[in-house]
């Protein structure tokens, strides 16, 4: 069996093709193993994982969280905003008082882009990155491009359209990325203040109207406004957001086909997605959310593989 | 490399029908007994079994399931080969079943520990038993003893015994191999 080409999980930018496919065959069985009556194994008995949270994160951490307890890891905790860090230690210092309490692989989440790669080049501990900053969340995007094979059978040639506040998105990031190197064709839509200027060099699709963009697609995912990260007005209201960006279950129907809906979470019902249309069929977003949970079980495992006694 | 036949497809094929008439014996018509095949090549034998028993000696409704028990191994990052997992397909009920493990060779008894482990997530089994075509004796690592035995052998460390079905290397065949 082929092994990961990376020893920590920075991005996916640093992946290859194979490296997503032997992720998705290991993330089939561990699907299944979580769909047993007794739900955890023993794999990763020996091996102690460090959760390093220095932004609040809800979905993610809990998902993680339950990956590591499922393979049976040792799991620690840590939030910045009961800790140290708000006494002025560094980073590095953080993480290698933790690393001296024997800890094997760190997932880390952290506001500002490239923190993982900074850490992964001075400590002695395999990384994943949970999300830095506006740049990657790659087990968002490995999850996302899961759920999409999973739903038509393969992800090469099918056409993705990403909605909404893409500026501010590292979701918006690594989806490009991982579709891109499945085979998928991808298109950005959103208002031109959240569409970076940087985003037709990715190779991507870029529209800004939300009809156009979804007679074009078989799958929308549409992302959250990330108002915690809008230091500027970049739209002139919420409810005029929500007429032009908003996909309602009449807007569905108008389409001649039937498009699938994904959701990287937390809705906010009523402005990117109406309920009825968050609770349809079509909308994919809960399993994304099982799908999530396989899938970090398959990165932690493969790369707890790659760490020798 | 040099290699010894052990076993020839027709001493396979009546080795195979004598573990047959013994599982009959003891499991009549197997409404309480479920078959399992240890994945990866646990299952060819099992496979093998189930038609046996179904065609030749008339048994209806045998119930037949593979395990993986790479997620269970006690050898996961002491190797250097990527532990490569296989599918596992129980879709029956374990619960208060009589279970045959089947597994092609016998050796350090360490799968079989690790595929104990793994049914315990189905559910409590009646009771376990354990068929093996081959059973190497005396390399057993663990206090673990097959039930049912196609061949014992006594092989030393650096041999290996490879067991071929004509389902994945055209032959039904069991070769003794010099490392």
């Amino acid at each position: 069996m082929s092994e990961l080409s990376v020893n920590h999980l920075l991005g996916i930018k640093y992946l290859n093709k194979k490296d997503m496919q032997l992720i998705f065959e290991t993330t089939d069985h561990f699907k299944e193993v979580i769909n047993r009556p007794i739900k955890k194994v023993p794999s990763l008995r020996d091996i102690t994982i460090a959760n390093l949270f220095f932004e609040n994160s809800t979905r993610t951490k809990l998902s993680f969280e339950l990956a590591e307890k499922r393979l049976s890891a040792d799991v620690i905790n840590f939030s910045a905003s009961q800790s140290s860090v708000k006494k002025g230690e560094t980073l590095i210092d953080t993480v290698n008082n933790i690393l001296s309490m024997k800890v094997d692989m760190v997932v880390m989440r952290h506001p500002n882009p490239g923190a993982g790669v900074f850490l992964s080049q001075h400590v002695d501990a395999s990384i994943i990155n949970a999300g830095d900053g506006a740049h990657e969340h790659p087990t968002q995007a490995l999850l996302d491009t899961y759920s999409i094979r999973e739903r038509f059978g393969e992800v090469r040639g099918k056409n993705v359209v990403i909605v909404g506040d893409i500026l501010h998105s590292r979701v918006a990031l690594s989806n490009i990325y991982a579709l891109q190197l499945l085979g998928a064709n991808v298109m950005v839509c959103g208002p031109k203040t959240l569409l970076p200027k940087y985003i037709k060099g990715l190779g991507v699709k870029v529209e800004t109207n939300l009809q156009k963009a979804l007679n074009w697609c078989d799958v929308a995912n549409m992302l959250r406004v990330q108002n915690e990260r809008m230091d500027i007005s970049y739209f002139p209201s919420t409810r005029e957001y929500t007429q032009q960006y908003g996909v309602t279950k009449t807007l569905l129907d108008s389409l001649d086909k039937e498009i699938t809906i994904m959701h990287p979470g937390p809705i906010n019902r009523g402005v990117e997605i109406t309920s009825d249309v968050a609770d349809s069929k079509q909308a994919i977003i809960l399993d994304q959310v099982q799908n999530g949970v396989a899938i970090r079980m398959a990165v932690i495992y493969l790369l707890a593989s790659k760490i020798k006694h | 490399m040099g290699q010894k036949v052990l076993l020839n497809a027709k001493e396979v094929n009546i080795i195979l029908h004598r573990l047959a008439c013994q599982l009959i014996e003891n499991h009549n018509d197997f409404s309480n007994t479920v078959l399992i095949g240890l994945q990866p090549r646990g299952k060819y034998l099992a496979s093998r079994l189930a038609t046996m028993l179904k065609n030749d000696y008339k048994i209806k409704n045998i119930e037949l399931g593979h395990l993986d028990i790479t997620f269970f191994r006690d050898d996961f990052r002491r190797g250097e080969k990527i532990l490569e997992a296989n599918t596992t397909e129980i879709n029956f009920l374990v619960e208060d079943k009589n279970i045959v493990f089947i597994d092609d060779v016998l050796y350090t008894g360490r799968s079989i520990r690790a595929a104990l482990t793994a049914i315990q997530s189905f559910g409590r089994p009646n009771e376990i038993e354990l068929l093996t075509l081959i059973d190497r004796r005396f390399s057993r690592h663990l206090p673990i003893q097959p039930n049912y035995s196609g061949r014992q052998v006594d092989a030393i460390n650096d041999e290996k015994v490879k067991v071929n079905w004509v389902e994945n290397e055209g032959e039904d065949s069991v070769y003794l191999v010099n490392s």
